[in-house]
């Protein structure tokens, strides 16, 4: 097991974000969690690395119970995030960024990371020595879990990463996801509003909605879940 | 034109110290948004340790400049730095993540502590110390007035150079000075990424009370006379030279330090000396209403 959520509940003062969440992501999974605006779900990416604290519950990476861990801390452990929206270094070059996300690596691998990601997403080798914030959207997406990457993490976590991208990235970054996935085993949770996509690369998928997992299953599944298809793929969301 | 060289020199320096100082201001204020209102303070207690490190080599029989300035300036680096942390790790620490008016008030409050621990540890009287460098280059004379350059200031600039050289470098090419940066852009994504943030804060107030500790030593050499107020006149002055040249800024700390240094050396020489510091607060708030944001600031808009 890469990472179990144990009846996980988190506040921000007075409001009750997640209510009691249970779920599991297996080592080489891709999970899905999808819901709507304002169900939660950055709040348990955050939540992951104690911000905000799990108020009641137990979070476990690795057979080791991280709950309560400082964030540098559950992140030494080997856990990255691709924050919502991106939060890449704007007054930093694109290669300043890559080097703050290898901070903790082995700084002998740097250079052999540094040329997969420049293979993987050629623009940022292109732009290596360009400001982080003169990047477009996509490619700052890129950045972001390129940055993420460099760290060699265990478990790689994406919060809406396709959120506000053209297609043209939205498929680019869905089909690295998938590479990622099947050629390095790479174990992935994957957070979305847009479902369509990210029920197609998902081994298993969660519903949450109000701070609670309200349906569980399989990608496949879930797309074919009359209940799924009203609320997250109809109504112009299908892309 | 001879005073015009002569204030010119002596504005520069002043300058330098002002913005060995500036930099602790900028610094702190960059990475956690706080005016450290007691860094001037730490400056003072340098000064302290220098007086007190520089009467006791005499005592000691030390009679080598270069080597009672070496001692001196690395105890009272050592020292210091270790305020500056202390400082941040009591005073601050605690309120972070509170209000904005609290780190404020408690700076004030750890301000006058340290004012009054040095007062009443120290006395209130001025101290002074027999001059450790004496001496200079006389540059040249035009019509009987003679334009000099003190080794201490000659000290002064060097140093100062120097240390922003080094300065610089750590911050624009290190692991350290990068974390640091990346501090200032987002404190949460740096910790996402597996940086200890408070480790670097501490760090950052360290660097800062260091830089602040030189200028401590330099002045007393330069004037050999201190006293427990010092913080206070001379950390305003710093704080203005950093809010001068757009707070946040490192090289606007410094363009603002050797502005605010030669407007006040200038004001001295020509106008009415008395009005020298309203002179300097008049040019900031000129500056501030054209600038906000100061001269080497960003705008507060630019956000991704
Ligand atoms: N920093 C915050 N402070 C207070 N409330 C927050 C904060 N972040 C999120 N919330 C609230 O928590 C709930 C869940 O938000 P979020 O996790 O961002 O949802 P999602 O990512 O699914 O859109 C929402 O009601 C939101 O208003
Ligand atoms: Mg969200």
């Amino acid at each position: 097991m890469m990472l179990e959520l144990r009846g996980v509940h988190a506040h921000y003062g007075p409001i009750h974000a997640l209510r009691g969440v249970d779920m599991a992501v297996q080592v080489g999974e891709v999970v899905t969690l999808i819901g709507a605006n304002g169900a939660g779900k950055s709040t348990l990416m955050m939540s992951l690395f104690g911000l905000p604290r799990a108020s009641a519950g137990h979070i476990i990476f690795d057979g080791e119970d991280i709950t309560g861990l400082p964030a540098h801390a559950i992140a030494r452990r080997g856990i990255a995030l691709v924050p919502e929206g991106r939060r890449i270094y704007p007054r930093m070059t694109v290669l300043e960024n890559l080097q703050m996300g290898a901070a903790l690596a082995d700084p002998l691998n740097f250079e052999v990371d540094l040329q997969r990601m420049c293979a993987l997403f050629p623009i940022l080798g292109e732009r290596r020595h360009q400001r982080g914030g003169t990047l477009s959207g996509g490619e700052q997406q890129m950045l972001a879990i390129a940055r993420a990457l460099m760290a060699r993490p265990k478990l790689l976590l994406l919060d809406e990463p396709s959120l506000g991208l053209a297609p043209l990235y939205i498929r680019k970054i869905f089909q690295t996801l998938r590479e990622l996935n099947r050629d390095h085993g790479m174990t992935i949770l994957l957070v979305e509003q847009n479902a369509h996509h990210a029920l197609r690369v998902a081994h298993r998928a969660y519903v949450l909605q109000h701070g609670s997992i309200v349906l569980a299953g399989t990608g496949r599944e879930l797309l074919a879940s009359a209940e799924v298809r009203a609320a997250y793929l109809e109504g112009g969301q299908v892309r | 034109m001879a005073l015009a060289l002569q204030q010119l020199i002596n504005g520069l320096t002043l300058g330098a110290v002002y913005g060995l100082i500036a930099i602790g201001y900028t610094m702190v204020y960059g990475i956690i948004g706080m005016i450290n209102f007691a860094h001037g303070d730490i400056y003072m207690v340098s000064a302290f340790i220098a007086v007190t490190g520089f009467t006791l080599l005499a005592a000691l029989g030390v009679s080598s400049v270069p080597l009672a300035l070496l001692v001196v300036l690395v105890v009272s680096v050592l020292f210091t730095s270790v305020y500056g942390w202390a400082v941040e790790r009591t005073a601050y620490r605690p309120l972070r993540g509170s209000t904005r008016l609290a780190p404020l008030i408690s700076a004030i409050g750890m301000s006058i502590f340290l004012q009054n621990m040095v007062q009443l540890t120290q006395g209130a009287r001025v101290k002074p110390i027999a001059p450790v460098l004496i001496g200079g280059f006389d540059l040249l004379t035009i019509d009987d007035f003679t334009v000099h350059l003190a080794y201490s200031q000659v000290l002064i600039i060097l140093v100062t150079v120097a240390l922003m050289l080094a300065f610089t470098f750590v911050i624009n090419r290190t692991s350290f000075g990068r974390q640091q940066r990346a501090c200032e852009q987002d404190r949460t994504m740096t910790a996402l990424l597996g940086i200890d943030v408070d480790r670097t804060i501490s760090f950052t107030f360290m660097l800062g009370a260091m830089l602040a500790a030189v200028a401590g030593v330099l002045v007393t050499v330069y004037y050999g006379v201190v006293d427990f107020y010092i913080g206070f006149v001379v950390g305003i002055k710093a704080f203005t030279a950093a809010v001068f040249g757009g707070i946040g800024s490192l090289p606007g700390a410094m363009l603002g330090a050797i502005l605010n240094g030669l407007i006040e050396a200038f004001w001295v020489a020509y106008l009415p000396p008395e009005y020298k510091d309203v002179a300097t607060f008049a040019i900031l708030i000129l500056v501030l209403m054209f600038r906000p944001s100061g001269l080497l600031g960003r705008p507060e808009v630019e956000k991704v």
